[in-house]
C-alpha cells in the first residue's frame, strides 16, 4: 500500500541518525524542564499547603521562639513567596542545594548523597535478580502452557506477589541469617552498614535482593508469559518457524524482544518509584538508604528533609522514564521517527 | 513420481464450539516444476490445507491423518528436526500479510542473513552478499543499501518482495504461496505475480498457490483444485477447468464474477445462501443446499473424487452426483449466461428441484 | 444536461499535512450509477466522504441539487443527511455490536420519526429486512450472529431506511467471499431499479465497478485522472494509469491465452 515513492535509502540512514539524535534532545530537554516544574511543584506543596508557620515546621519538636525566629531569618521565610520559590530552584539546579535540616543538623543534599549509593545498590542488585528470574520463570511458564510446570510456577508467582515484603524479610532473616537464623548462610541485619569492601557489602546484600525482588519477580514473570505467549502467536512468529529456524530461536529472539517491550516500562517506574520507596527492605535489613531516611523524617517532623526525598524520589522517576523512551527507541525502530 | 503427493488429508481442531474438520480428506499432486493452484472461499480449508503440509497450524490439539510425500519423504509425523530442514530449504512459503509476516524489530537484511544461514554453512558476510542478490532478483531497487531498512519503511508491495526473497533464498524445490496478493493493489498484484512467474522459470520450482481469485491462479497454474467445505470438489488443467467445468459450485463461481471480457452489465449468478460452517457440515454432498440442481438423494450420498470423463485422462476429476451427460448439458446452458432454472430446462432437468434446503 | 443531482468543484483536503483530494471536480445525475476507481492512498474514499459532507473540505465546492453545502452549519445540513446515505466496506466493524439488528435498521427512522408511530417502524423495518432479503423474524437477533454478507445486508437495509435519493457505497463488497460479493451486487442493483436511488461506488475493482456502473471516474493521488461512460473507459481508456490499471487486472484465462 501507499503510492509515494522510497527516499533513496543511502539519504535515509542518515536521516534516521539525525532523527534519532533529535528525539534524544529533545526528551533531555523535556526532562530537564520537567524536574524545573517539579522542583517548583514540591516547594508549593510544601510551602502553601501546611497551615502552620513554615519556620516552626522546619524547627522540628518543642522549638524556642528564639530558634524559630533565627529560622525564619535564615531561610527568609518573610520574603514573598515567589522569591522563595526562585531562590529554591535555583539553589537546587545550580547549587545542588536542597535545603538545611535542623533536626539532623545538616544540609539535606549531605543527607541524601551519602544514602543514596545505599539504595542504589539495593535497587539495582534486586533488579538484576528479578529480571533474571522472571525471564527464566516467565519463558518456562510460556513455552509450556497448561503443563504442571506452567502452573506450578504462576501459583508460585501468585504467592510470592502476595506476600508482604517485611513478613518476607523477617522470615527470610529467621532462617538464613547468620547470627539468628535457623540455617545461618547470609549475613542478617545491620551487617551492611559495618560491611567493608564491595565484596563484602554485597555480600551482605544478597538476601535483601532477594526479599525486595521477589514480589517484582512474580509481577514481571506474569507480564512476560503473556507477553510471551501472545508474541508466540504473531505471523511473526510463523514466518521463523517456516524458514526452518530451531524453537529455542524462535523463541529467544524473534518472540522474547517483542514480549519484552511492556517490561521496560514497568522496570523504569519500578526502579524510579524504588529510589525512595524501598523503605520496608531497608528497615528490616538495616540499611542506611534514602526509604529511611525519609521515613525517620516523616516520624520527626524534619520538613526540610521530607522535601528534599520527595524531590529526589520525583527526580528519580522523570529520569527513569527518560531512560525507559530512549530504550523504547533503541528497542523499536518503529519509534524513532 | 510427482514431487508433492498429498493422500487424503484430513486436519481436525477442537474449538470452544465444537469439533471442526477444516480438511476433509484432500489428495493432489504437485509436479517437479509445475503449478497447482487451490481456489476456494472462507472455510473451504485451502490455507489450512498449505500451512498443514509444512507443519505450521496453529492449533496445539490439532488432529492430522492422511500422507504428505515430497521427494518420497514423508513429512506428516515427522520428526521437527527433519522438518525444519525441508521448511525455508527445500520448500519455501510466503504468507498473506507481509506486514505482520515480518518481524518488526530487524532489518531486512537480518531477517534474508537468517533464513540463508538456517539451510546453508556460510559466514555472515557471504549471507549477505546472498540476501542482496536475492533483493535485486525480486526486482528491489538498491538492494545493498535496502538490507538495512525495516519492514515498516518498505510499502506492501516491496515487503512481498521481501518475503518471497526470504522463501526462495535457498532455491526450494515447491513454493507455496498462501493467498500473497490478496491485500495489495492490482498493479502491485501484476508485478508479483509476473515475478512469481519469472522465478519458476528461473530457478525451475513448483508452485503451490492457494487463493480466493480464480483469475489469480488462472494466470499463474497449470492445474486447478477447488475446494468446498474442506474437499476437492474439481480438479483439472486450468483451460479445462475455465472452459469446461463440471461441479456446480465451479459453475457458480464463474458465474459470480464480472468479467472485464464479457458483456458489462450481464446479471450475476451468484450462489444462494453461504458458505458452510466448518463445524455444522451439510449431510451427503456438502454443496446440497446451495445447489439449484439437488436432488433428493444428494443429502444422503456424498460423491466421491473421480474423473469427470472415465474414458478419457484422469486428469480432469469432479466430485458430484449428477450424470456426465446432464452436467454438460448443464454447463452448455450456462456457459452463455443462462439461469440455473433456464439451464434446467434447457437440459431436461425440471424436476430436479428438491433438495434445496 | 440538467443540473445534475451532485456536484463538486475543486474539491480538496489536506490531512496530517498532505493533500488527500487535490482538485477533484465531478458531478452526478440523478439516476446514474457513478463509480469511483483506484489503488489505496488514491483518495476515494476521502471524496465519498468529503461529498457527503462527513468531512469538511479545505478548499472546493460541493452543490446538491443546485444548492452550495460547504459552509453550511449542521442543522442546515439535515435535509440533505435525509437525502443521502452511505454504506461501508467492513461488515464486522459498522455495526454497532450490541444492538440489535432491527434496532439498528430502525434507528434512522426513530430518528426522524418517520413513521411517527413505533408499530408503523416496526413495520417498516421488517419490509426492509425482507427488501434486502433478511428474514424479518431475525430483528432480534444481534450483529455477531450474522454473516458477512448478511451484515451488509443490515447495512443496506439501514441506509435505505428513510429512502434516500443518494447511496454512496464504500468498497462494499471487497471483504465478502465472491460468491457472496455477487449476491450483494445483485441487490445493490435491485435496490437502485426498484427506489430509483441514485448510487456512487466507490471500489478497487474495475470489473466490479464495470458491471454496475454507468459512469467511471479513474482517481489517482487524489486527482481524476479520467472520467467517462462505462463503455468508453473500459474499451478505449485515454490516461496511461487508467491503462496500467486494465493492464493488470489478472483475466480469467489461461496465461498465454490472453490477448493484449
Amino acid at each position: 500500500m501507499g503510492a509515494a515513492p522510497e527516499p533513496t535509502p543511502g539519504r535515509r540512514l542518515s536521516g534516521a541518525r539525525a532523527a534519532m539524535a533529535l528525539f534524544i534532545a529533545r526528551r533531555l530537554l523535556w526532562t530537564l524542564v520537567l524536574l524545573v516544574a517539579i522542583s517548583a511543584i514540591t516547594f508549593l506543596l510544601f510551602h502553601l499547603l501546611p497551615a502552620a508557620d513554615p519556620a516552626v515546621a522546619r524547627a522540628g519538636r518543642q522549638p524556642t521562639p528564639e530558634q524559630v525566629a533565627a529560622i525564619r531569618e535564615q531561610l527568609g521565610l518573610d520574603r514573598p513567596w515567589y522569591v522563595q520559590l526562585g531562590d529554591y530552584v535555583r539553589g537546587v539546579f545550580l547549587e545542588f542545594d536542597l535545603g538545611h535540616s535542623f533536626i539532623n543538623e545538616a544540609p539535606v543534599g549531605e543527607l541524601v548523597g551519602d544514602r543514596l549509593p545505599n539504595t542504589l545498590a539495593l535497587i539495582a542488585g534486586a533488579a538484576v535478580v528479578w529480571l533474571l528470574a522472571a525471564l527464566v520463570v516467565g519463558t518456562v511458564s510460556a513455552t509450556r502452557p497448561g503443563s504442571r510446570a506452567d502452573r506450578l510456577l504462576m501459583l508460585g508467582a501468585l504467592v510470592a506477589i502476595s506476600a508482604p515484603v517485611y513478613w518476607l524479610g523477617l522470615v527470610s532473616l529467621y532462617l538464613f541469617s547468620s547470627d539468628l537464623g535457623v540455617l545461618p548462610l547470609l549475613p542478617g541485619s545491620g551487617a551492611y552498614d559495618t560491611a567493608d569492601g564491595v565484596l563484602e557489602k554485597a555480600g551482605a546484600l544478597v538476601l535483601p535482593w532477594i526479599v525486595l525482588a521477589t514480589s517484582f519477580a512474580a509481577i514481571y514473570a506474569r507480564l512476560l508469559r503473556s507477553g510471551l505467549r501472545e508474541a508466540l502467536s504473531e505471523d511473526y512468529v510463523r514466518t521463523a518457524r517456516a524458514k526452518g529456524l530451531s524453537e529455542r530461536r524462535v523463541v529467544l529472539a524473534h518472540a522474547l524482544p517483542a514480549a519484552v517491550t511492556p517490561l521496560v516500562t514497568v522496570l523504569g517506574m519500578d526502579l524510579g518509584i524504588l529510589v525512595g520507596g524501598a523503605i520496608l527492605t531497608e528497615t528490616v535489613f538495616g540499611i542506611d538508604g534514602i526509604g529511611r531516611l525519609a521515613f525517620e523524617a516523616v516520624q520527626r517532623g524534619d520538613l526540610a528533609t521530607i522535601q528534599g526525598t520527595t524531590l529526589v524520589l520525583a527526580a528519580a522517576v522523570a529520569l527513569m522514564n527518560l531512560v525507559v523512551d530512549l530504550l523504547y527507541a533503541v528497542i523499536d525502530p518503529r519509534v524513532r521517527r | 513420481m510427482a514431487l508433492l503427493e498429498v493422500r487424503d488429508l484430513a486436519v481436525g481442531f477442537d474449538t470452544e464450539d465444537g469439533r471442526v474438520r477444516a480438511v476433509d480428506g484432500v489428495s493432489f499432486d504437485v509436479d517437479q516444476g509445475g503449478a497447482l493452484g487451490i481456489v476456494g472461499e472462507s472455510g473451504s480449508g485451502k490455507s489450512v490445507t498449505a500451512l498443514t503440509l509444512l507443519g505450521l497450524t496453529r492449533a496445539r490439539n490439532a488432529d492430522i491423518t492422511g500422507s504428505v510425500a515430497f521427494a518420497g519423504r514423508e513429512l506428516l509425523g515427522a520428526p521437527e528436526r527433519e522438518l525444519r530442514q525441508v521448511r525455508g530449504g527445500e520448500i519455501g512459503i510466503v504468507f498473506q500479510d507481509p506486514l505482520s509476516s515480518l518481524h518488526p524489530l530487524k532489518t531486512v537484511g537480518a531477517q534474508l542473513v537468517e533464513a540463508h544461514r538456517a539451510h546453508r554453512d556460510v559466514s555472515r558476510a557471504a549471507a549477505r552478499e546472498r540476501a542482496a542478490e536475492l533483493l535485486d532478483l525480486v526486482g528491489i531497487r538498491d538492494a545493498r543499501r535496502r538490507l538495512d531498512s525495516y519492514p515498516h519503511e518498505l510499502s506492501g508491495g516491496m515487503r512481498q518482495r521481501v518475503m518471497i526473497a526470504m522463501a526462495v533464498i535457498n532455491e526450494p524445490r515447491l513454493l507455496i504461496a498462501d493467498e500473497p496478493t490478496t491485500a495489495l493493489d492490482v498493479t502491485v498484484q501484476a508485478a508479483l505475480l509476473d515475478l512469481l512467474r519469472r522465478l519458476r522459470r528461473e530457478l525451475g520450482m513448483a508452485l503451490l498457490l492457494v487463493s480466493h481469485d480464480l483469475a489469480v491462479v488462472a494466470q499463474l497454474c497449470d492445474e486447478i483444485a477447488v475446494m468446498y467445505a474442506g474437499r476437492i470438489v474439481e480438479r483439472g488443467p486450468t483451460a479445462t477447468l475455465l472452459e469446461e467445468p463440471e461441479h456446480p459450485y465451479t459453475w457458480g463461481l464463474l458465474g459470480s464474477i464480472p468479467r472485464l471480457d464479457r458483456p458489462r452489465a450481464r446479471r450475476l449468478q451468484p450462489i444462494p445462501g453461504r458458505p458452510p460452517s466448518a463445524i455444522d457440515r451439510p449431510s451427503g454432498c456438502a454443496f446440497h443446499p446451495r445447489c439449484p440442481y439437488a436432488r433428493d438423494e444428494h443429502r444422503r450420498r456424498g460423491p466421491p473424487l473421480v474423473p469427470a470423463d472415465p474414458e478419457a485422462d484422469q486428469g480432469h476429476q469432479v466430485a458430484c452426483l449428477l450424470g456426465r451427460s446432464a452436467r454438460r448439458a448443464l454447463w452448455a446452458a450456462l456457459r452463455d449466461g443462462g439461469d440455473p432454472e433456464e439451464a434446467m430446462r434447457r437440459a431436461g432437468l425440471a424436476d430436479a428441484g428438491e433438495g434445496r434446503a | 444536461m440538467s443540473e445534475p443531482l451532485l456536484s463538486a468543484r475543486n474539491l480538496a483536503v489536506e490531512l496530517g499535512g498532505r493533500r488527500v483530494v487535490d482538485g477533484v471536480d465531478l458531478y452526478i445525475r440523478e439516476g446514474e450509477t457513478l463509480g469511483i476507481v483506484g489503488e489505496s492512498g488514491c483518495g476515494k474514499t476521502t471524496t465519498a466522504r468529503l461529498l457527503l459532507r462527513l468531512l469538511d473540505p479545505t478548499a472546493g465546492a460541493i452543490r446538491w441539487r443546485g444548492r452550495e453545502l460547504v459552509g453550511l452549519k449542521r442543522k442546515e445540513l439535515a435535509p440533505f443527511r435525509r437525502e443521502t446515505a452511505m454504506v461501508f466496506q467492513d461488515p464486522y466493524a459498522s455495526l454497532n455490536p450490541r444492538k440489535t439488528v432491527g434496532a439498528i435498521i430502525g434507528a434512522p427512522l426513530s430518528i426522524h420519526a418517520d413513521p411517527p408511530d413505533r408499530a408503523a417502524r416496526r413495520r417498516r423495518v421488517q419490509e426492509l429486512m425482507e427488501m434486502v432479503g433478511l428474514n424479518p423474524e431475525h430483528h432480534n437477533r444481534m450483529p455477531h450472529e450474522f454473516s458477512g454478507g448478511e451484515r451488509q445486508r443490515i447495512g443496506l437495509a439501514r441506509a435505505i431506511a428513510l429512502r434516500p435519493r443518494l447511496l454512496v457505497a464504500d468498497e462494499p463488497v471487497s471483504a465478502l467471499d465472491v460468491s457472496i460479493q455477487a449476491q450483494i451486487l445483485n441487490l445493490l442493483d435491485d435496490l437502485r431499479r426498484e427506489l430509483g436511488l441514485t448510487l456512487v461506488l466507490i471500489a478497487h475493482d474495475l470489473a466490479v465497478v464495470r458491471h454496475l456502473c454507468d459512469r467511471v471516474a479513474v482517481m489517482q493521488e487524489g486527482r481524476i485522472v479520467e472520467a467517462a461512460d462505462a463503455d468508453t473507459l473500459f474499451t478505449t481508456p485515454r490516461h496511461p494509469h487508467t491503462r496500467a490499471l486494465l493492464d493488470a487486472v489478472p483475466r480469467l484465462q489461461r496465461a498465454g491465452a490472453q490477448a493484449g
